[in-house]
């Protein structure tokens, strides 16, 4: 195990390194998934830093890495930016689980912070943001404003985030108008531009005059756009160039008030590895302005739906809700655990088409 | 007027000094677009060719990282390299690669959780023949109906990822995974995990394969008529089939050689430094590998070294944007640069420089 | 199912398939003259960047297309200089050129990102647009998509009736005899891979002011490896290589068409449908024994060997 020695004493040094200066800013590192210009996922992470950067100016130092494979490189990246002396490293997508973990237990005196993932350990903590709760609102929306009564999504892969934000989307979608119909195009990519706006087409070909998407560019807005009486949300930022219309509003990815948070904690000497899954409430996600297209009274439910969100008044996945398959999922008045949420593989009922696999 | 002349052996002088000049010029261009983009030049080169073996700081980690990057590419350029001799261009390695790890992570899971010391060398012939399967597609279709492999075998790298999509949101999905795409962590099974085999030296069995695979190679083409019929086969397609070469054979030999060592490549790689089948497990080592193995010039050695000198502008490239704050892109040109040097200077091997009309000779 | 309206279907094909069509026309010239260049990734995402920055700084989409013609051929005659004079490997060197063209698209469109672009306008060709079915289906479209038409008829003409095709087809096919003949080989190629890469550069600026549009990092997203598989798939044919490309587009689309109208078919099947079906059909033309490469495709030629 000499490798592990050394590391583990590269690390103690750079341990002892920092406690003798307290003067020295605090450094933090992220590992990107995607080029920073991807205009979505991975901008957003990077709009955070800089923020971070702002907030804290020289107290605070940061680095960055992008469009970094997930498995054998993210583990090379991640120890690198341990070796160069990061206090705290935020791995910004959920392919990093186990790396993180494996480059966390040779770094002990180092803290990670993993998006989306669910494990963790003294110096491992996780976090995600519920952007269901932020679908609810974009499904309340859709519900009202469509007049053909069908709402095209076009959907990444097949796993519980995207699952969760299409129940999500549709059951209040199907709340405010009872013949509306989801029409799901499974694109197999995060980031496609060319086949984004291809899906796009297609479901507005299909007779669909809402689009949502969950795919991180803007070329499904631009088609909408070009189709002209179609309305589609910002996804990850608020893709308000596009605003008033098509875009009508959005969901935005806002971490950096969580950054902060655990930044400071670092600077404290206050942090504990946790897990934090916020939503609109703490601001983690953002309601993009719902533009002029929309009419005021639907405006105003929109806002009222977030508001309640926010308060924790109400949960979008609130009982009764049935599966697909017609069995009981949620009784009335029961809310849905963080447990089944985080692995949500079915869609509730009312939903056609089968999820793939 | 500068004209080259064909030199009647290729100069050995050349073919040692043309990398080093290449090198030289990729630091000289590639300084300045550092130093265009706010970086000085000096450190950037420094920290890409220099930092990642020697840094006090970061060698003793990123030194034996050289070879995990460099191991499968090397691994599935050197069956490439048999192909690209005999005029077979099979450049779906990446496909082969996918279907390796995933046949070879297959047959590992099927059994989970034995402890039998038997699960690893299954995975391991399963890994080789899944990439040996994908391979004999286009072989097939090349022999039986004259389809131009370069095209079967492209394609095939979308269906194999289409493949890796499904089966880690499905059939490989690890049931204990709480509903996320990916197959359980192979590394973290002791039976199946292709671990460092001498510590702090990054060498794992995808290693010793790779070069296992550069003697074999080596003895092929110098010493066995397999070798000499490949080369045939490549240089003068017609003697070779006069001097009785089947090509139908000589095609399915290149390809499934090709396609079980990019098979193996996967395999090796999913047991062990990337640990698991996801989306995006695969990332790109099966075309970076056709680069490898022209910069090796074909030669086993030469893509020894290849692989290893890729993989040092990897892992130096990484520190770069580590350290210095280079965009990613700028790293991507870099490589670009270097090969695009290295692919220039060749010709002062095989021609030579000279002034006036150089018609005759 | 019946929601699949067939006129849109075409229209979207259309516009699906032009980035396609530009790319691999091009590239079939270049085939057709002996050389691979692999490089038509990075030359199409340089024409993408080239295009849409100038289109947003001059506001006009058509220069935006010259500039990116003009960019992505002076990008391959990188690759025309190392393998035509200093006679470097074809294949490697243009996978050189995908990543040189990655990198530096990456680089010039920074300040680009999350901009909008200029719109193409849709040629106005009177009557016939107003015209039943073929009028939305055929006569919609912007002016690009009738050049790549035209292009596709011109290097048809070109290689069949001309004296220039002619001697372009024989340098493709053998090298030594053209060059005896007293055609100058290099000069003929480097004028080849230019066109290529003008092609390449114009369907990557396609995709960028009109199909997506947008400027982001690694939009092309492979496109320019499937106009290299058109171009084989084609049996280095002009009208072949206008069905390849119409086919591919169209089963790309068509699949997220049948997705949308909620055909019950395995996605995963349905993703990789293009690719398995382009193998098919290259399976189906090449056991009927119609198929050649140009003799001299990818041979490094020096006139004293």
């Amino acid at each position: 195990m000499l490798r592990r020695t050394l590391l583990a004493t590269a690390a103690l040094a750079l341990a002892a390194g920092g406690a003798l200066a307290q003067d020295d800013p605090v450094k933090a590192g992220f590992i990107y998934v995607g080029p920073i210009g991807d205009g979505g996922w991975t901008y957003e992470h990077d709009q955070a830093r800089l923020a971070l950067e702002e907030h804290f100016g020289d107290q605070v130092e940061t680095v960055y890495q992008e469009s970094v494979p997930e498995g054998a490189d993210a583990v090379r990246a991640i120890t690198q930016m341990a070796l160069s002396g990061a206090d705290i490293i935020f791995t910004t997508s959920f392919g990093y689980m186990d790396p993180t973990m494996e480059v966390a237990a040779k770094f002990p005196d180092v803290k990670f912070e993993h998006a989306t993932g669910y494990k963790r350990s003294d110096n491992v903590g996780t976090y995600s943001a519920r952007f269901y709760e932020g679908r609810a609102v974009q499904g309340l929306i859709a519900g009202r404003m469509t007049e053909t009564n069908k709402v095209g999504y076009i959907a990444s892969f097949p796993i519980p985030e995207v699952i969760r934000g299409i129940n999500s989307a549709y059951i209040h979608a199907k709340k405010e108008n009872p013949d509306v119909e989801f029409s799901v195009v499974w694109a197999y990519t995060w980031f496609d531009p060319a086949k984004e706006a291809d899906a796009a087409r297609a479901l507005i070909e299909n007779g669909a005059d809402v689009i949502l998407q969950h795919t991180d560019s803007t070329a499904p807005q631009a088609a909408a756009q070009e189709a002209g009486n179609v309305i589609t949300f910002g996804q990850a930022s608020d893709m308000a160039e596009y605003a008033p219309s098509p875009r009508v509003s959005s969901i935005i990815d806002n971490w950096a008030p969580y950054y902060i948070d655990r930044v400071q904690a670092v600077i404290d000497g206050t942090w504990e590895s946790d897990d934090t899954w916020d939503g609109i409430g703490p601001g983690m996600v953002g309601i993009g302005e719902i533009s002029s297209a929309v009419p005021e009274d639907v405006k105003a439910d929109a806002l009222a739906l977030k508001d309640s969100i926010a308060s924790g008044e109400y949960h979008p996945f609130t009982g009764p809700l049935n599966r697909q398959d017609g069995s009981v999922w949620l009784e009335e008045g029961e809310v849905a655990d963080d447990e089944t949420l985080l692995g949500m593989d079915f869609y509730v009922e009312g939903l056609t088409g089968e999820i793939p696999n | 007027m500068i004209v080259l002349e064909k030199r009647r052996q290729p100069s050995r002088h050349w073919m040692l000094a043309a990398p080093v000049l290449a090198v030289l010029l990729t630091m000289v261009v590639g300084g300045a677009m550092f130093a265009a983009l706010g970086v000085a030049p000096l450190e950037a080169i420094r920290t890409i060719f220099w930092d990642p073996l020697f840094d006090p700081q970061f060698a003793a980690y990123s030194r034996p990282q050289l070879l995990v990057k460099a191991g499968p590419l090397i691994l599935i350029a050197i069956g490439l390299s048999l192909g690209f001799r005999a005029g077979i261009w099979n450049i779906g390695a990446e496909g082969q690669y996918i279907m390796g790890a995933i046949c070879g992570a297959a047959a590992g899971l099927a059994v989970y959780p034995s402890a039998s010391v038997l699960v690893f060398p299954l995975m391991v012939v399963a890994g080789a023949l899944g990439g040996w399967a994908w391979a004999m597609i286009p072989a097939f279709f090349k022999t039986r109906f004259g389809t131009n492999e370069i095209l079967v075998s492209l394609m095939l790298v979308y269906v194999a990822e289409s493949i890796l999509a499904s089966v880690s949101s499905g059939l490989l999905r690890n049931p204990e995974g709480r509903g996320f795409p990916g197959s359980r962590n192979l590394s973290q099974w002791d039976a199946a995990a292709n671990r460092e085999l001498i510590a702090g030296t990054g060498l794992h069995w995808g290693v010793v394969a790779a070069f296992i695979a550069v003697i074999l190679a080596y003895i092929l083409l110098t010493r066995h008529i397999q070798g000499f019929n490949i080369r045939l086969s490549g240089e003068a397609p017609r003697a070779a089939r006069f001097a009785g070469v089947n090509p139908a054979r000589v095609v399915i030999f290149c390809l499934g050689t090709a396609g079980a060592l990019a098979g193996l490549a996967g395999l090796f790689e999913v047991a062990g430094p990337a640990g698991q089948i996801s989306i995006d497990f695969n990332s790109g080592y099966g075309f970076t590998a056709i680069i490898v193995a022209f910069l090796g010039r074909l030669h086993p050695v030469g893509i020894l070294l290849a692989g290893l000198l890729m993989a040092l502008t990897y892992i130096g490239g990484e520190l770069a944007q580590l350290m210095l704050g280079l965009p990613g892109a700028s790293i991507q040109l870099f490589q670009g640069m270097l090969l695009f040097f290295l692919l220039g200077v060749d010709v002062l091997t095989n021609y030579r420089l000279r002034l006036g009309r150089g018609e005759k000779a | 199912m019946e929601s699949i309206n067939p006129v849109l279907l075409i229209a979207s094909v259309m516009l699906s398939a032009t980035p396609l069509l530009l790319a691999a026309i091009g590239e079939m010239v270049v085939e057709r003259a002996g050389v691979l260049n692999l490089g038509v990734e990075g030359m199409m995402i340089t024409g993408a960047v080239v295009g849409f920055a100038v289109a947003v700084s001059t506001g006009s989409a058509a220069t935006g297309f010259a500039a990116a013609a003009l960019a992505a051929a002076a990008l391959s005659l990188t690759f025309g200089v190392l393998t035509q004079i200093f006679l470097s490997n074809q294949v490697a060197t243009g996978l050189g050129l995908t990543l040189v063209g990655l990198g530096l698209s990456a680089l010039i469109g920074k300040p680009y990102e999350g901009m909008k672009s200029p719109v193409l306008p849709r040629l106005d060709l009177g009557p016939l647009s107003d015209l039943p079915v073929v009028g939305r289906m055929l006569f919609t479209h912007d002016a690009v998509v009738y050049l790549s038409l035209l292009l596709v008829a011109a290097v048809w003409a070109f290689l069949r009736y001309t004296r220039a095709g002619l001697v372009l087809r024989a340098v493709g096919e053998n090298h030594e005899a053209a060059h005896a003949l007293g055609y100058k080989v290099v000069r003929i190629r480097l004028l080849a891979i230019f066109f290529g890469g003008a092609c390449a550069g114009l369907g990557g600026a396609y995709l960028s002011l009109v199909r997506v549009p947008q400027w982001t990092e690694g939009m092309t997203a492979g496109a320019g490896w499937i106009a290299l598989a058109i171009v084989v798939f084609a049996s280095w044919r002009p009208w072949r290589v206008l069905v390849g490309a119409y086919l591919f587009g169209g089963v790309t689309v068509l699949q997220l068409n049948l997705q949308a109208a909620g055909a019950q078919v395995p996605v995963a099947l349905l993703s990789a449908s293009p690719y398995l079906v382009t193998i098919a059909v290259l399976v189906l033309i090449s056991a009927r024994g119609a198929h050649a490469a140009p003799a001299s495709l990818g041979r490094p030629f020096h006139a004293t060997q």
